[in-house]
C-alpha cells in the first residue's frame, strides 16, 4: 500500500511539473504510466476515467483525482491530489513574487511561442491515445467523429454532446 | 485549400468572441459607483476577501464550470465578486498559461496568495477542486458499482466515445494554426480585411489576448513568416509522433523538444527581423 502511494506521488509530482500548455498535454504520459508500466488499470479503464471526468465540472484534469481515488481509495486521492496540484501551486508562488520584474523581458514571449507547438503535438498526442482507448465499436468512431466536428464547427455546449453520446450508447447499436 | 478554409472558418467564431470579450471589458469606459471598483486602476478594488470568502467563491466555480472553467472563472472573479479588474485577470491569466499547471488551478493559488498570503492560496486551491473531487468520485462509485450492468456498458461506451471526441475538437483547434497553408490563407485573408476596413486588427500572442486553455498555441498564429509555421508544424508532429507512437517519456521529449523550439523560435525570428 505505502509502495502504491508513493508510487503515485512520485508519478503525479513528476506530471505537475512537466504540464505545461494546460492539463491535456499529459494524458499519454499518465497512460503510459498508469496502464503499460504500473499495470493499475486497462487502458479502457482508463478511457472510461477520462470520460466520467469529462462529465463532471471542476477544472481540466479531475481524472487525476479519479485514478488516485480508484488506485487506492480515499488515501490515493488525497496523496494523489497533493502531488498533482501541489508543485505547480509552488511554483506559481514563487513566479508571482518574480512576475512583475520580467513580465515585459522578450526572453518570457520567447519561451511561451516556443511551448506552443510542442503543447500542440502532445494534446494531438492524448487525442490520438484516447480514441484507441475508447473506441470500441463502429457507433462509437461515429460518435467520436461527430462529437469532434460538432465542437469545432458549432457553438453546442460540450456538456449536450456527451449526453446525445451516452443517449446513442445506450441503444447498443453498434456498441459490442 | 478546401480544407483550410473549413479550418479557419471553424475557428473563427471562437477568436471573435474572445476578441470581443476582451475589448469589452479591457475597454475603461464603465462607470464606477462610488468606492466600490475602478477598474482603470490597477490596484485592488475595494474590500480583499477573506480566506473564507476565497475558498466559498472558488468552491462555487469549480461546481459551476461544466466543460472548461475559464469562461466561468472570467464571471466569477472579475464581474461577480470583482477581486480583479479586467486587466488584472488578463495578465494574471499570462502568467498562469506560461508556468506548469492547470490555469484556473494557478489562478485560484495567485489569487489566493495575493490576498491572504499562503492561507488564501490554500483555501482558494482547496475550494476549486473539493466540490468536482466529490463528484467525480460519486461518479466513479456508480460506475463501478454499474459497470457490469448492459446499458451502463453501453451508456458509458458512448461517453467515453464523446468524450474523446470532444478531445478531438481540442487539438484540431491547437494545431490548426500551426498547418503553413491554413497560415498562408489566414493572412492573405487578413490582408484583404485590413484593406477594406483599415483598422480590423485581431489580438495576438497570449501575452495580451486570453487565449483560452487549450489555445496558447494559438500564439504561433501572430503574423508569423511561413517558414516559422512550417517549423512549428514539425516541431508539434516530432512530438506527437514521440509520444503516441514510440511511447517516449514525456520528461524525455520535453527535454529535446523544447530546447530545439526555443532555438528555433530565436533563430527565424532575429532573421525575420533583418531588412
Amino acid at each position: 500500500m505505502t509502495h502504491t502511494l508513493m508510487a503515485l506521488a512520485a508519478l503525479f509530482s513528476q506530471l505537475s511539473l512537466l504540464s505545461f500548455g494546460g492539463g491535456n498535454t499529459i494524458l499519454p504520459e499518465m497512460q503510459r504510466q498508469v496502464v503499460t508500466v504500473q499495470h493499475w488499470m486497462s487502458t479502457q479503464e482508463f478511457g472510461a476515467l477520462f470520460a466520467l471526468a469529462q462529465a463532471a465540472p471542476g477544472p481540466n484534469l479531475m481524472i487525476v483525482t479519479l485514478i488516485g481515488w480508484h488506485v487506492a481509495g480515499w488515501k490515493g486521492l488525497l496523496v494523489t491530489s497533493l502531488a498533482k496540484f501541489g508543485p505547480s501551486s509552488v511554483v506559481t508562488v514563487l513566479a508571482m513574487h518574480v512576475w512583475n520584474r520580467y513580465k515585459d523581458r522578450p526572453w518570457r514571449g520567447i519561451v511561451q511561442r516556443s511551448l506552443a507547438p510542442v503543447t500542440a503535438g502532445l494534446v494531438a498526442a492524448s487525442a490520438l491515445l484516447i480514441v484507441e482507448a475508447s473506441d470500441t465499436g463502429w457507433m462509437a468512431w461515429i460518435i467520436t467523429a461527430g462529437c469532434a466536428f460538432a465542437a469545432t464547427r458549432t457553438r453546442i455546449h460540450p456538456l449536450w454532446l456527451l449526453a446525445a453520446g451516452s443517449v446513442i450508447g445506450l441503444s447498443g447499436v453498434g456498441i459490442p | 485549400m478546401r480544407t483550410a478554409r473549413i479550418l479557419s472558418r471553424a475557428l473563427r467564431p471562437a477568436h471573435k468572441g474572445l476578441y470581443a470579450i476582451v475589448t469589452k471589458y479591457t475597454a475603461p469606459t464603465r462607470s464606477t459607483p462610488p468606492g466600490s471598483f475602478h477598474p482603470s486602476h490597477s490596484s485592488a478594488p475595494a474590500p480583499p476577501p477573506t480566506s473564507a470568502q476565497l475558498f466559498v467563491g472558488f468552491l462555487t466555480l469549480g461546481l459551476i464550470s461544466f466543460g472548461g472553467a475559464l469562461p466561468h472563472a472570467r464571471r466569477v472573479i472579475v464581474e461577480e465578486r470583482r477581486w480583479l479588474s479586467p486587466d488584472e485577470f488578463v495578465e494574471l491569466l499570462g502568467l498562469c498559461q506560461f508556468l506548469p499547471g492547470g490555469n484556473i488551478i494557478n489562478m485560484s493559488v495567485a489569487i489566493g496568495m495575493r490576498f491572504r498570503g499562503i492561507t488564501g492560496a490554500l483555501a482558494a486551491i482547496v475550494g476549486l477542486i473539493a466540490g468536482p473531487s466529490v463528484i467525480v468520485v460519486l461518479l466513479g462509485i456508480v460506475y463501478e458499482r454499474t459497470q457490469d450492468n448492459v446499458y451502463v456498458k453501453h451508456l458509458f461506451a458512448g461517453l467515453a466515445a464523446a468524450a474523446a471526441g470532444l478531445l478531438v475538437a481540442m487539438a484540431i483547434k491547437v494545431v490548426a494554426p500551426l498547418l503553413p497553408r491554413w497560415e498562408i490563407g489566414k493572412q492573405r485573408e487578413r490582408r484583404r480585411g485590413d484593406q477594406r476596413k483599415g483598422q480590423l486588427k485581431e489580438p495576438h500572442g497570449a501575452v495580451d489576448a486570453p487565449a483560452p486553455t487549450t489555445a496558447s498555441a494559438g500564439t504561433v498564429r501572430s503574423k508569423v513568416p511561413a517558414t516559422r509555421t512550417g517549423v512549428a508544424a514539425l516541431i508539434a508532429l516530432a512530438g506527437f509522433v514521440a509520444i503516441a507512437y514510440f511511447r517516449v517519456p514525456l520528461i524525455l521529449t520535453m527535454a529535446v523538444l523544447v530546447p530545439v523550439s526555443i532555438a528555433a523560435t530565436i533563430t527565424l525570428e532575429r532573421r525575420g527581423r533583418r531588412p
